[in-house]
């Protein structure tokens, strides 16, 4: 989806801006319709990843909804699989799936899980056990670098997904293996389920971690999605490396009234709520459409 | 293991020898005629350098990461690949298992679980690197194959057999010579090889010495006027339910040998089958509820821990007398 003169640079016009910001919300207004159903969602972490999944879905990736399987496609991981109603909802609004379909979410008889399975289109592996993504992403990327594809592959994960040790053997293994066609994206919204990410295992000095581990660390501000579009299109950011943008994002973004909390984690709207959360997202379509 | 037979060239190839090494020279010649195959490494040892060279590209080493092993064996075979992987196998079947299980059985990928250092195949390594419960945990995952060949030469005949294999396959392997398991049926994957007729009881066994063990108890059974029928049970997941069926018609009693914990193994699986389908009388001879406490090499424990030829005749004799 790249044009080829933003490719060099990975800028964006404030047309195309619009339209992306437009899609994040329509991305964000189908996840607080799904956490309206009778299972609720994990919306707080499906929101943090919105704009990443955006910019990847919308602009950064080579992704055909016709040709799902296509050889030459590239590969994204929802390594962080529990936010997957952003990622139905990105993918139905990308055209993988019928919008409607959203409507099934978490009930009898749906193809739509509580976490991504291969049933739905488009969703490249099953996932939902933390620390897993990051590793199937390695033997995507070293596939298609034997396959001479020139395919990338991307993984988002969660930071608190960090604290599981496989992460770390995966990202040993990418960098041992030079897989700089491999994009690891990390949601760092600073809190897990039960608190705050650092009070609860140290994290920091996130960056100089991935250093260390041999891979090209960039950071972005994960809601700026001219940011994200810049610093994904762009990657590899160096040769023979993998590449890891650290997204700082906030949990729940685009509803105030959850931003930040741990509440937010997993949502079950009811009717008052929802309707606040429509409300304040129909607000923001509005300023993104301006 | 009892035989009168002249030495022919039967016997010759019946010399001991090393599943693990077996897989790895029949898997490297492959390699170069199947683009489809990889194959894993986590620094076992078990490739050395003439090996690593002829394999090109197919070889990685991914360092001592086992889950990671498992992730990237599956994104390669989601692309296509067919991936064999190497690590022991209580690696396999307990450290990296949630990654055996969501990532390779799950999506049903070709992923091929070459695991050494089977049941007390470590020996003197003691417990931590005994596999005592990988074939209980590996035949519980739908889809999975689970294979235990006899010998080398079975263990060469599921290697080129897997390769027309759709789902994942876990085979587990040994780490020194151990003895050939001659057999006048070819080694099929989910047939089970009979070794014996028989009809007063069934000997089942599994894995190299389980089997000739069976087959030595079998003679010692003849002795006494004891038709033992032997059954090499090699491949657990999908279990030959019909052989064993037909083997057992008759017979009043079923005999198990494994190198693995009583529970869940072949002694379950075996127990499962007949209590559906063909109820008779089950011993199942087996490693013990406990860790090994004793330091050993593998045929020092088997004798040990009661996983011989002799405990084998002695529970048949005692059975059928206490009948």
């Amino acid at each position: 989806m790249t044009t080829a003169g933003a490719e060099a640079t990975g800028a964006i016009g404030a047309t195309r801006l619009g339209e992306l910001r437009e899609s994040a919300t329509r991305i964000r207004e189908h996840v607080a319709d799904m956490c309206a159903g009778p299972e609720g969602g994990h919306l707080g972490g499906a929101y943090s990843a919105a704009d990443i999944m955006t910019a990847l879905y919308f602009d950064v990736m080579n992704v055909d909804p016709a040709r799902p399987d296509a050889p030459e496609r590239d590969r994204f991981v929802l390594s962080k699989g529990h936010a997957a109603v952003g990622l139905y909802a990105t993918l139905a609004e990308r055209g993988f799936l019928p919008l409607d379909e959203l409507a099934t979410y978490g009930r009898p008889g749906s193809r739509l899980m509580g976490h991504p399975v291969r049933a739905v289109p488009g969703v490249e592996a099953a996932t939902g056990s933390l620390g897993h993504g990051l590793a199937l992403g390695c033997g995507f990327a070293l596939g298609a670098r034997l396959d001479g594809v020139d395919s990338r592959t991307f993984v988002l994960m969660g930071d608190g997904e960090l604290q599981e040790g496989s992460v770390w053997e995966a990202a040993t293994g990418a960098a041992s293996l030079g897989l700089d066609r491999l994009v690891a994206v990390v949601d760092r919204n600073s809190l897990q389920l039960t608190g705050d990410t650092d009070s609860i295992a140290a994290m920091e000095p996130l960056a100089d971690r991935w250093r260390g581990f041999g891979w090209a660390v960039q950071e972005a501000d994960g809601h700026d999605l001219g940011a994200l579009v810049r610093a994904l299109g762009t990657a590899p950011w160096e040769p023979g490396r993998p590449s890891v943008l650290i997204a700082r994002t906030v949990k729940g973004r685009g509803l105030p009234f959850l931003e930040g909390r741990t509440a937010c984690h997993y949502v079950t709207f009811s009717e008052r709520n929802h309707a606040k959360a429509r409300a304040v997202l129909g607000r923001s379509r509005k300023e993104d459409t301006r | 293991m009892t035989t009168t037979a002249a030495p022919t060239a039967a016997t010759t190839a019946a010399a001991p020898a090393v599943t693990r090494e077996a897989y790895r020279d029949r898997l490297i010649p492959l390699l170069g005629t199947d683009p489809r195959l990889m194959c894993l490494d986590t620094d076992t040892g078990l490739f050395g350098p003439g090996h690593i060279e002829a394999a090109g590209d197919q070889y990685v080493n991914l360092g001592i990461a086992e889950h990671n092993l498992m992730g990237i064996a599956a994104g390669l075979a989601f692309g296509g690949r067919m991936p064999f992987v190497n690590t022991m196998a209580g690696f396999a079947s307990s450290r990296a298992l949630e990654a055996v299980k969501v990532d390779i059985a799950y999506p049903a990928l070709p992923v091929r679980i070459m695991a050494t250092h089977g049941g007390l195949a470590a020996g003197h390594l003691g417990p931590t690197h005994h596999a005592l419960e990988d074939l209980a945990v590996m035949r519980t995952l739908p889809a999975m194959t689970v294979v235990v060949p006899a010998d080398a030469a079975a263990t060469a005949a599921v290697v080129e057999q897997s390769l027309d294999l759709p789902g994942p396959l876990y085979v587990r392997l040994g780490r020194k010579a151990t003895p050939a398991v001659p057999s006048d049926e070819p080694m099929v994957i989910g047939r089970a090889q009979r070794l014996r007729e028989g009809t007063d009881v069934v000997l089942v066994g599994c894995g190299p010495y389980p089997v000739a063990a069976c087959t030595e108890a079998a003679d010692l059974l003849g002795e006494s006027g004891i038709s033992a029928a032997v059954l090499n049970m090699h491949t657990l997941s999908p279990l030959d339910t019909e052989s064993l069926c037909t083997a057992a018609s008759g017979a009043s009693l079923v005999v198990t040998v494994e190198e693995h914990w009583r529970s869940g193994g072949l002694g379950g699986a075996v127990c499962e089958a007949l209590a559906e389908r063909q109820p008779v009388r089950v011993l199942r001879i087996g490693m013990p509820d406990q860790f090994s406490d004793t330091v050993g090499g593998q045929e020092y424990l088997l004798d040990h821990y009661g996983i011989t030829a002799a405990r084998t005749a002695a529970a048949v004799t005692a059975a059928l007398e206490t009948k």
